[in-house]
Parts: C-alpha cells; sequence; structure tokens
C-alpha cells in the first residue's frame, strides 16, 4: 500500500464571462466557463513510504499547484489524491505569525493550525524551544525577533511532530549554516524512521544528495520519473533545447544513463584519458597527473567555440569544472570540417570512486546562448588507492601530522 | 463540518484569545479601547439629539431615558454590524494563509463570531453599569436578551458568509456594503424612537429583519417589557434561511476560493 497515490490529477482555473454565471453553477446550473487554464493534467505517481522525491521542473511547470494540491489547500480539477498519513509543509516559514503574540503564543497558534490538540501542543512545547534555542526569547514578543529568530521557531513548530509525508520548497537555504546543518540533519532522522520526502528545489545538488528519485513536471505534466541524476541531466538539456527538442538519453553498461543535447554545429568525437606514463586508462590513481584528451569536429561555421568539462563523482556532484572562455582560449571563427584536440592536464587530487566527464561545447560562459552539443556521463573513469595513506572523502589532500608529547 | 470545528476548538479559543491580546497589547487601556468606541458614540447622539428628540420617548420618567433607549439599539446593532463587515472582508484578508495551509475553513467565519460576541458582552457589561448609574431599574426580562443575541448572530452569519463569498469573487462588494450598511442603521429606529416616523411607512418596517430585535432590546432595557415573539420568529427565520443558503454557498465555493485569492 502506498503512502501517496496521485491518480491523473488535473487542476484547471477557470474564468467566467460574468461571475454571476459561476454563483448560478454552485447552484446546479449549467454554465460553460469562457475560457480553461489547465495547470496541471493527468499527473500520476505512487510514493512508498521513507522514499525521498525531488520535483524538479521550470517555472511555470506546476510545481507549486501540484504541492498545494497535495497538502490540501487546492482542491483538484479531475483525479483523486489518496494519502495515508499525516502530511507536514514547510513552505513559507513563519506563514501567519503574529507580530503581537509571543513565539510561544504564535507556536500554540500554528500548531493549533495544524490539528493539534491542546494536551499535544503543551507536550510539545518544551521540544519546540529547546530545538530553536532561541532562549529567553520565547516568551517575548514576534515582533522583537530577527529573522532568522522567527524562521527557528517556525521550523521547529512545523517539525515538531514526525509527520508522514514531509514536503519541503526551497526552504532550507533560509536562517544560519548552524541551524541550516541542524534542521537538515532533523529532516533526514524523519527519513530514516520512514518518512517520506517531497522536495521542491533548483538546487540539483541538494536534490542529488536527499533524493533517490526525481519527478520532471513540464507544462503541467509528468514527463520523466526516475533516477535524481538522470533527471537532473535530462532538466539540465530540456532548458538549454527549449527551441528543438534533440535530447537523447542512452542507457550505458553500468546501469547509468547518457544524456546528449545539442543543436549539433560541433561534436565531441573522442574522450581519452591518459596517465602520467602515457596509457590511456579507466583507472587512476589517486594523486597521478593525468591527461584529458578531449577531440571535437566542427560542422557548421560559428562564431566561437568554447569548451567546457566538469568531473562529477558517482551522485552527480560536480567536483571541478570549467571551459575555455574561462581561461581565455575561445577558438575564433572556426570553420566546418576543422577538428580540434584540447588536451587537459590535471592532478587527480580525488578520493577513491567512480568520477564521470562531462563535456559541453557552447558559444560563450554557458550553454544557454547556444549549446552546441552537452554530453552527461561522457566519459567514466575509476579511482583507486594504491600508495597513498588510507583515507575516506571525495578530496585527496595529503596531510603532515605532528605529535609531540607534553611534558608535564 | 461540525466535527472539524469539534476538533479545532482549542484552536478556536485559542485564536480569539490571541486576537484579543494582539489587538491591545501595546496599548495602556487595552480591552477597555472595545467599549470606549461605542459609547462614545451614544454620548455624541445623546448630546446633539436628546433635546430634540428626548420628548418623544413616551412614558418614561428617566431624565436620561434616551441615552438609555441609544445604548439599547446600539448594543443590538453593533454586534450585528461588527460580524457582517468582519465577514465581509474575512476571506479576502485570510487570503494568503488558506492557500498555504490545509486546514478546516469553517474555523475562520467561527472564530469572527467568537471575538465578536466577547467584544459585545463586555460592551453589555460597560452598558449595565452605566445603567446602575443612571438610575435605571432592571428585571428578570433582562435574560431574554440571550435568545435575542443568539438570532442576531445566526442573522448575521448567514448574511455575512453570503456577502463575504461573493466579495471573493467580485470585489465591489467590499465597497458597497459598508455604504448600505450606514443606510440601514439610519433606516432602523435606534438614534429616533419610532414614533416620528409618519404612520403610513410603519408598514415598511417589516422589511426590515433587525427592526424587531433593536426595539425588542430596547422593550427589555427602557421599558423593562418582555418583547413580542412575531415579529422576533420571522427575522429568526430569515436569519436561519440565510445561514443555510451561506454554508451552502461555503461548501460550494470552499474550492474556488483559493483558485481566486
Amino acid at each position: 500500500m502506498s503512502l501517496l497515490s496521485v491518480q491523473d490529477i488535473g487542476k484547471a482555473f477557470r474564468s467566467y464571462r460574468s461571475e454571476w454565471q459561476r454563483f448560478a453553477r454552485w447552484f446546479g446550473i449549467p454554465m460553460q466557463p469562457s475560457e480553461e487554464h489547465w495547470v496541471l493534467r493527468h499527473v500520476n505517481f505512487d510514493v512508498a513510504a521513507g522514499e525521498a522525491i525531488g520535483i524538479i521542473g521550470q517555472n511555470g511547470a506546476g510545481k507549486s499547484t501540484l504541492l498545494k494540491v497535495i497538502t490540501g489547500t487546492l482542491k483538484p480539477t479531475e483525479g483523486a489524491i489518496h494519502i495515508n498519513g499525516r502530511i507536514a509543509a514547510i513552505l513559507e516559514l513563519g506563514m501567519g505569525f503574529n507580530p503581537e503574540l509571543t513565539g510561544r503564543q504564535n507556536v500554540i497558534h500554528a500548531a493549533g493550525l495544524m490539528g493539534f490538540s491542546m494536551d499535544e501542543i503543551q507536550a510539545a512545547i518544551p521540544a519546540i524551544q529547546a530545538f530553536a534555542e532561541i532562549e529567553e526569547y520565547f516568551d517575548e514578543p514576534v515582533r522583537i525577533y530577527s529573522s532568522g529568530m522567527q524562521v527557528r521557531i517556525a521550523f521547529a513548530v512545523a517539525t515538531a511532530w514526525r509527520p508522514e509525508i514531509l514536503i519541503v520548497d526551497e526552504a532550507l537555504s533560509v536562517g544560519d549554516s548552524y541551524f541550516q546543518h541542524k534542521s537538515f540533519n532533523r529532516i533526514r532522522e524523519f527519513q530514516d524512521q520512514g518518512t517520506t520526502l517531497l522536495i521542491v528545489s533548483h538546487d540539483r545538488s541538494s536534490i542529488q544528495t536527499l533524493c533517490d528519485r526525481a519527478i520532471l513536471l513540464e507544462n503541467g505534466t509528468v514527463i520523466k520519473d526516475g533516477n535524481p541524476e538522470e533527471i537532473c541531466d535530462f532538466y539540465n538539456a530540456i532548458i538549454a533545447e527549449k527551441k528543438d527538442r534533440t535530447v537523447q538519453v542512452k542507457r550505458l553498461d553500468n546501469g547509468k544513463t547518457q544524456t546528449t543535447s545539442g543543436t549539433g554545429e560541433a561534436r565531441v568525437e573522442e574522450i581519452v584519458l591518459y596517465n602520467s606514463v602515457g596509457d590511456a586508462v579507466e583507472f587512476v590513481e589517486v594523486g597521478d597527473t593525468v591527461e584529458l584528451r578531449i577531440t571535437a569536429k566542427v560542422y557548421q561555421p560559428i562564431e566561437t567555440l568554447v569548451l567546457g568539462y566538469g568531473i562529477k563523482d558517482r551522485l552527480g556532484q560536480v567536483m571541478y569544472g570549467t571551459n575555455t572562455w574561462h581561461t581565455k582560449q575561445v577558438i575564433e571563427r572556426p570553420k566546418a570540417g576543422e577538428r580540434y584536440q584540447f588536451t587537459i592536464r590535471f592532478t587527480a587530487n580525488l578520493g577513491v570512486g567512480s568520477y564521470s566527464i562531462q563535456t559541453a561545447l557552447v558559444d560563450k560562459d554557458t550553454h544557454l546562448t547556444a549549446n552546441y552539443e552537452w554530453q552527461d556521463m561522457a566519459f567514466v573513469f575509476n579511482v583507486v588507492n594504491i600508495d597513498k595513506t588510507h583515507f575516506v572523502g571525495c578530496l585527496w589532500s595529503e596531510p603532515v601530522i605532528k605529535i609531540e608529547e607534553m611534558v608535564a | 463540518m461540525i466535527h472539524s470545528l469539534w476538533r479545532y476548538r482549542y484552536f478556536i479559543i485559542g485564536a480569539i484569545k490571541s486576537e484579543l491580546i494582539a489587538r491591545f497589547s501595546r496599548s495602556k487601556l487595552g480591552a477597555i479601547w472595545m467599549v470606549i468606541n461605542p459609547l462614545a458614540q451614544v454620548l455624541i447622539y445623546a448630546l446633539i439629539l436628546s433635546n430634540v428628540l428626548a420628548a418623544k420617548l413616551p412614558g418614561i420618567e428617566n431624565k436620561y431615558s434616551y441615552s438609555i433607549y441609544l445604548m439599547a439599539g446600539l448594543l443590538a446593532w453593533t454586534l450585528f454590524h461588527d460580524i457582517v463587515s468582519r465577514l465581509l472582508t474575512l476571506f479576502i484578508e485570510q487570503g494568503n494563509l488558506m492557500k498555504k495551509m490545509s486546514f478546516p475553513r469553517i474555523t475562520l467565519p467561527t472564530i469572527v463570531v467568537g471575538s465578536s460576541l466577547l467584544n459585545n458582552l463586555l460592551l453589555f457589561i460597560a452598558m449595565l453599569g452605566i445603567f446602575v448609574l443612571l438610575n435605571q431599574q432592571f428585571n428578570p426580562v433582562i435574560l431574554w436578551l440571550i435568545p435575542l443575541t443568539l438570532v442576531i448572530v445566526i442573522l448575521s452569519i448567514g448574511l455575512g458568509l453570503v456577502l463575504g463569498i461573493i466579495n471573493v469573487f467580485l470585489r465591489d462588494t467590499g465597497q458597497v456594503v459598508p455604504i448600505v450598511l450606514q443606510m440601514w442603521f439610519w433606516f432602523t429606529p435606534i438614534v429616533y424612537p419610532i414614533s416620528i416616523i409618519p404612520q403610513k411607512y410603519h408598514d415598511l418596517l417589516i422589511l426590515n429583519p433587525m427592526y424587531p430585535m433593536t426595539s425588542a432590546y430596547q422593550q427589555i432595557l427602557v421599558y423593562g417589557q418582555a418583547p413580542s415573539l412575531d415579529s422576533i420568529a420571522i427575522t429568526a427565520a430569515v436569519g436561519c434561511t440565510l445561514t443555510l443558503l451561506g454554508l451552502f454557498i461555503f461548501r460550494r465555493a470552499n474550492a474556488e476560493m483559493v483558485d481566486v485569492l
């Protein structure tokens, strides 16, 4: 039995030639709306307990509307939603706080709005106060709070009881970094205890670290549902491809997917990685100096050509990335048929694990003005530790450790 | 609906309390301001109009009878006016909250009614104090005010709910209703006694559902007599019909309201 089941949801905003027609409809008189604007249509997905799902999409794709329909503030026009459990939303923290009331009074009010009884609220207040860590301010009116303190209280109330489904809408970037870590930990704890997370964000790193599944919304429908890295790559590709959709997705041997997009004026032909001895390799030793050779061919005359590349870890987080625009090595007016070899020499100061290379052939510093070709998972290699001190993490940063016994 | 009201009962009570605290937390006189406002109105009318109108109040010896008459009518009217005008803008004011949080919407009008009733109770207590100072006598008839208050509440909930919902879709309502309420106030014998209205227009007063209420309050508080029930029954029936209509529209419009807010 799934925790949340969204079945063929559609949401239309209707307008009428006259509001009187709308009123007439309430009394059962059939009236045709003059305009129907469908924000969501045929949205389907099921969520199991403990899953963490990222919802991705461009502005206006219907993300917020979908969340509102799930939380119940908006009623779907068609379809149904089945929820087994309580939903809590961290949408706009501090909504509805009354500045004249104290933190404590506002907590009681906000928790009451969430539907808890007086006893439950009274029992939870010490924990809320402790989590917010605002000490004596708790019994002062909220109007003298800093915005950070308001966020602390709001987050503490919203997460005082573990919900079955927690909706997080980019709110995590508020507050100071200490509290950010603290709230992040609490979300993680909830997740371990079986809470399902629904996260809306434009920030791919938070989606990729928190989520184990992602849903891509476009024009009010789910166009892709799957592994977060794959969805993020695909999303990245479609922002560049608004005009002509030529996004290709290829499944690689290791089960990952390679996403290629672009208008095709120039293409990467070959990517080879050489170690310091000069052999083409797929395994690299920690700290070895390696060369990444990328061959690109120009198919149509263009103004400028820039190669960008990035090294991503297995979660899809970019470890390092730059391009020849930033290194001031732009190729001016390449002609059709010309080929270029880019040799990128760097030290593999990377932790043990699997890494992938993404490449981009573009005209300027981003792929948003012109995107000739964009490849995710263009090349995969592994970093192994042979002769270095054993370490964990994704960065090799060899330390010098000195120990002296202190003489008392 | 009733189930969710019961489940949220602590929230409703808490919200009424918070509203009071918030309104007066930084003023020195606090809740006293709630009664000063209507009493100042009484004072103004009493000063300006008592000489003109006092003579027209038949059958009372107390020289302050006009002031008592005024207060009696205003007590009924302020309750009605308070609830209707606050319900009128309620959904628009709380639009943001309704868009962001999921909770039973019916709690919102309930909070308004509760806090208006509390205001009215305080006003009533203040007026009783003044009546004692003015040497006005009371008898058990005063208990009639409890069912009468209930009738006014039902009438104003019905009217306020219908107008408040319409106002979400047709914002002109919010501008028109205060004007209508003001005219309505002057077409109800509150400031003046019914005797100054020409006899031939008396029949028209039947069309005013607030007239039986203000006149019942005046009967009880000025003359110490039980009110006549026939016309009150009509008002109660009108109130019940409007409330049922309001709740029906509320159920129908609930989903659409958030769409346009």
